[in-house]
């Protein structure tokens, strides 16, 4: 026993014990700038933003007593705060299957040898990349009644002219959010889930097809579970980032007509930086901060069942 | 002819037809991804009559630069360079103490698996949720719209992903060489130097250019950070929104002046692009 230890193990001189006296320094060392960054930048507006909501601060008063729960107490009666995390959702609920789909449909289309795909890929993940805000922009252009190429592209369709007003007229507003949001992270799903799908062990889903299976049995049966793990993560990260939703209706809405686009993160930023509302808007920050650790923690939960 | 045979006649031409359906397949599907970009880009490129014009014109008679030269001369253009300026410092300084951190992490297993989660976690807070009180926070210590105080914001804002993606990449490093070095009499420091940073150098490349460009085209930090001092070029770019009508060849001028240096370094980042975009869960 003592022979095999002394025999893998290294030496143990005195400036190994040297050494492992200062890793003790060391490892707390070298973590503690990053430790003390995030925690002002992370932790501290939590402990702030508790400590206000239960004060009386706006744009009018200054009053900093305890004031217990009466700003929660306000957030029930608030019913522009439930239909923002409505609009927050339904946006939710549309555009990340519909990433997924496409993504999923994209990937298969491209799992298969063909030629120049690497070019192909390389220019599907551009819009990835550019700023959220951005390509609001550019749909705000795009969507334009009388000098965008959507209405005209429509019209060609149609066989006469249309002149949607897309960012306006309340029965466009959601579709053209969605148009906006959905092109830019469906190519996201894509890449993610081609990866996973070129992960697969060929010779699994080849031995497959020739003892008869269908495309579809091999799809439901073979790739789907294999992909699975990834499927979550990406929908995890999507949906993380569909629920905080500010820049494309920032560009494209403003969250309007009225406030009828309005996400939570819209909502939020008008009472905190519009209406000046500190210690409401502090209660409504906390709301959201719970709201995404039940979400952060049932997801973690579902996938360690599903592992 | 027997079956098998026939089917050996038909199998490549089957086949040919079907790449060439997949092909057609996959050039529509990139257009239609590509379209957006060409129309933001060629905006840019066209002159006010070419834009104002309906029905709406597909691409510039010829490529002038006039949209572009206004935004020099007005000194909008001055937004990028702060947008470079702030994205590249907080991207340095980021990138320095997460990896020093993600090394402790890996090596160490400094606070074990929870630390590292609750470190991944802080990603996860809406940006809108913290962003508030610390607005509250910035005006009391005067930071707002000031580089160091935008610089801190990005550099918090981004430790957490280059923490979380250089633990992954250093962990991909075997230890042996680290141990050897460390018997050779090498202090922890200079195994960092000479041992961990050139092994990682492609994880440190990636995550870097990514921490990068997280920063670049952040939106809401910079829209209530920023005042006017160090205004970014995402909320330059809207600024030239109007109610009634947009400045369109100033939001494509500057959105493509904004855009294009990611695009450039994305693509020399090809390879790296599914592990950095997935926190790390996909190693592409």
């Amino acid at each position: 026993m003592t022979v095999v230890a002394s025999a893998t193990a290294p030496r143990p001189g005195l400036r190994l014990r040297l050494s492992e006296f200062s890793d003790r320094r060391f490892k707390y060392l070298v973590i503690a700038p990053a430790i003390l960054i995030i925690l002002l930048i992370g932790l501290f507006p939590l402990i702030y933003t508790l400590l206000v909501s239960v004060q009386n601060i706006s744009m009018t008063e200054e009053d900093t007593s305890f004031h217990g729960l009466v700003q929660y107490a306000a957030l029930f009666r608030d019913a522009r705060l439930w239909f923002s995390l409505l609009h927050t959702l339904i946006i939710a609920a549309i555009a990340l299957p519909a990433e997924l789909v496409l993504g999923m449909l994209m990937a298969l289309l491209f799992l298969d040898r063909l030629p120049g795909r690497q070019i192909f890929v390389a220019l599907l993940v551009l819009p990835i990349m550019i700023a959220p805000v951005v390509a609001g922009a550019t749909w705000r252009l795009l969507f334009d009644n009388r000098y965008g190429p959507i209405n005209q592209i429509l019209g060609w369709f149609a066989g006469e002219p249309v002149t949607i007003l897309w960012t306006i007229n309340p029965h466009f507003v959601y579709p053209a959010i969605l148009l906006a949001e959905i092109w830019q992270w469906t190519p996201f799903m894509f890449l993610l889930q081609l990866a996973a799908l070129m992960n697969i062990d060929q010779s699994l889903t080849e031995s497959a097809e020739i003892d008869g299976a269908s495309y579809w049995m091999v799809f439901r049966r073979i790739m789907l579970p294999a992909i699975w793990p990834v499927l979550m993560i990406a929908v995890l990260i999507r949906g993380l980032d569909l629920f905080r939703l500010f820049d494309v209706v920032y560009a494209l809405t403003q969250g309007g007509p009225g406030t009828m686009t309005e996400t939570i993160s819209i909502y939020t930023y008008d009472q905190g930086f519009r209406q000046f509302d500190t210690s409401y808007t502090a209660a409504i920050a906390f709301l959201v901060i719970v709201l995404l650790s039940i979400i952060v923690i049932a997801a973690l939960r579902r996938m360690e069942i599903d592992r | 002819m027997t079956a098998a045979s026939l089917s050996a006649w038909r199998g490549p031409r089957r086949s040919t037809l079907r790449l060439i359906a997949r092909y057609a397949a996959a050039i529509v599907v990139t257009i239609v991804f590509l379209f957006p970009v060409y129309w933001l880009f060629m905006i840019a490129f066209k002159t006010p009559d070419e834009i104002f014009h309906a029905p709406p014109v597909w691409y510039p008679a010829s490529i002038q630069f006039d949209n572009f030269a206004v935004l020099f001369k007005d000194r909008d253009a001055v937004t990028v360079g702060n947008s470079l300026f702030i994205a590249g410092c907080s991207t340095l300084v980021s990138m320095f103490l997460g990896t020093l951190c993600a090394y402790s992490l890996a090596r160490f297993k400094t606070g074990g698996e929870n630390l590292a989660v609750w470190i991944i976690s802080q990603r996860m807070v809406p940006p809108i949720a913290i962003v508030f009180p610390l607005f509250l926070l910035y005006v009391w210590l005067g930071w707002v719209d000031t580089y160091y105080g935008m610089i801190l914001l990005y550099t918090a804002f981004n430790l957490p992903y280059v923490i979380w993606m250089m633990r992954g990449y250093i962990e991909d490093v075997p230890i042996d060489l680290e141990q050897s070095a460390l018997v050779d009499g090498c202090t922890r420091w200079q195994v960092l130097m000479r041992v961990v940073f050139p092994m990682v150098r492609t994880g440190l490349f990636a995550t870097a250019v990514f921490t990068f460009v997280f920063a670049w085209n952040d939106f809401i930090f910079a829209l209530v950070m920023t005042r006017s001092a160090v205004t970014t070029y995402p909320v330059q770019v809207t600024h030239y929104f109007g109610a009634q009508s947009n400045f369109w060849a100033k939001i494509a001028a500057m959105s493509m002046l904004g855009t294009l240096p990611v695009l450039i370094a994305v693509a020399a980042l090809q390879r790296y692009l599914v592990r950095g975009i997935s926190l790390g869960a996909v190693k592409g």
